[in-house]
């Protein structure tokens, strides 16, 4: 090998090197700066209390139940729609023209950014349907925002189901419906509780989409018709407008940590599923 | 057999089939397909890669229909019924019963696997459906080999059992033909001796029909053959006549390879 060519080797070796420990240092520095901030405030107090201002209480639990509201009432309406979706995507729809749009339209939805959501949200869930700022509202704004992603992730789970489990049942003399609840839903479940889990995350880390649409207010919910305040929120209120730097630290910290843990049991659960394909 | 006329069922023939044609999209797959399937015997059809057997295999349980871009003309008679018009998919697949080429158990327990015909068909209870299981285990000679341990996983057993499984599983339908596609094509000599056997001990409650290139199995198990090349039947009836002793240079060549 000439001179030359070992030296370029280095050279871009070198530079890969760097800008992958930069990216980790990054990583890094953000994560060691949230928890040096933010543990020392973590106390059970701060997990278990209410939080006014006004009278100096710092707690956080109301808008850990508001996240848990809309999680939950999301999860159910798009996990709902987007299975369905999905499977007549990858069962029933013939490719033609109808197919065609409803993938365009799919692609395009998921390229929007939040804050259009929020807006959409605002305008006709909000004031038009006259659901007011609450957790159904962001809730609804929240399914069209993810439905590109569950619909997508489950169309490929329903799709990677072996095609002789399909033939095998349709030649007992099953009906397409029965094959498909009997044993493709099955055999796609555990991809598609994984799709699901991965939604949780990102509906736990949303906030402009929230903001506008399940308001500000840090009480606890009474109902799907309240409006209230996702620890998202409360971090984006707190550093914005009270520069509380300790409680918004640890409130990032947790819910950092909250979907980190989602994602780790994600990454466990899809490496369990793989070695179980080979 | 091959004296053949109008569409009267003959009482010996099962399944009687008149200028059948397959295309999928544009592509003609089965050219004017003539044949009589004689009931309670083994027909193979055999062919090389290609030639259209496993395509037609698939007309007569019309699973074909659902590859996209299908279409089929002519007529297939099952016991003087038309099956293209006369009875509904789900109606002729319980009537038909298919066994695949690569073994396909589901992903559940070996008594779930032979119990989810029934169940689909209606049949709820425990004890009728714990019969039909062990009845049709039986008669697919896995009985013995899996009466301890019908909870397990279908996967865990091996590619022989898992094919017979497969046929236990198609006959707890109850089904008067039974198709199969290649069905030792995927497996050792051992299990592909198991289940030559079992076809033939089947043959006396069925009408069997198999596809293969295996000319020597062929030989072995079948009572009518047929042999197809590019779409078409070029030459049926007595295996030994037309395997043996082809009159057909085609058939020859072919044989002469193998």
């Amino acid at each position: 090998m000439p001179y030359w060519r070992k030296y370029r080797d280095y050279t871009i070796k070198t530079i890969v090197w760097i800008f992958a420990l930069a990216a980790l240092g990054f990583l890094f520095w953000i994560l060691s700066d949230l928890v040096v901030k933010g543990l020392p405030n973590i106390t059970l107090d701060f997990i278990t209390g209410e939080y006014n201002e006004y009278k100096g209480i710092n707690g956080i639990a109301p808008m850990i139940v508001t996240t848990i509201w809309i999680i939950s009432v999301t999860l159910i309406v798009s996990g709902l729609i987007g299975v369905f979706a999905a499977i007549y995507l990858a069962e029933y729809s013939r490719p033609g023209p109808i197919v065609r749009f409803i993938r365009f339209a799919l692609d395009n939805l998921a390229g929007i950014p939040s804050i259009i959501y929020g807006l959409f949200g605002y305008v006709f869930f909000k004031n038009m349907m006259k659901l007011g700022f609450s957790i159904l509202s962001a809730s609804l704004t929240l399914t069209i925002m993810v439905l590109p992603f569950i619909i997508g992730s489950t169309e490929n789970a329903l799709r990677e189901v072996n095609r002789l489990y399909r033939d095998g049942s349709l030649a007992l003399g099953a009906t397409k419906l029965h094959t498909v609840m009997n044993i493709i839903l099955p055999c796609a479940a555990p991809r598609i509780i994984t799709t699901m889990l991965l939604t949780v995350g990102r509906i736990a880390g949303e906030t402009a989409a929230v903001y506008f649409t399940a308001g500000t207010v840090y009480r606890y919910p009474e109902g799907i018709m309240s409006s209230g305040r996702t620890l998202s929120v409360h971090i984006y209120m707190l550093a914005k407008e009270t520069g509380r730097r300790g409680e918004t630290y640890a409130s990032a910290l947790l819910l950092v940590i909250f979907i980190s843990l989602i994602h780790f049991i994600v990454n466990a659960a899809l490496r369990a599923i793989n070695a179980k394909r080979i | 057999m091959n004296e053949l006329s109008g569409i009267n069922q003959n009482a010996k023939s099962k399944i009687i089939v008149r200028g059948l044609n397959t295309y999928f999209n544009g592509f003609h797959a089965l050219k004017d397909v003539n044949i009589e399937i004689p009931a309670n015997a083994i027909t193979v059809l055999i062919g090389p890669s290609g030639c259209g057997k496993s395509t037609f295999l698939k007309t007569l349980n019309r699973m074909n229909e659902l590859e996209p871009g299908c279409r089929t003309t002519g007529t297939v008679i099952l016991d003087g019924i038309d099956i293209f018009h006369g009875i509904d998919a789900v109606e002729l697949r319980k009537k038909v019963g298919m066994v695949f080429q690569k073994p396909n158990p589901f992903p559940m327990s070996i008594y779930d696997n032979v119990a989810y015909g029934p169940k689909i068909h209606g049949i709820r209870k425990k004890t009728i459906l714990e019969k039909i299981v062990e009845e049709s285990l039986r008669k697919a000679a896995l009985w013995n080999e899996v009466k301890d341990r019908l909870k397990k996983s279908a996967e865990s057993l091996s590619g022989g059992q898992q094919q017979r499984l497969c046929i236990a599983r198609a006959l707890a339908v109850k089904p008067e033909v039974l198709l199969m596609d290649e069905p030792t094509s995927s497996l050792d000599p051992v299990s592909t001796e198991k289940i030559e056997q079992l076809c033939s001990s089947l043959k006396k409650e069925y009408t069997i029909i198999i596809t293969t290139h295996n000319i020597q199995q062929a030989v072995r198990i079948s009572d009518s053959a047929a042999f197809f090349l590019n779409g078409t039947i070029i030459d049926s009836g007595l295996p030994e006549k037309i395997l043996r002793y082809p009159k057909d240079r085609r058939i020859r060549s072919f044989v002469s390879v193998i």
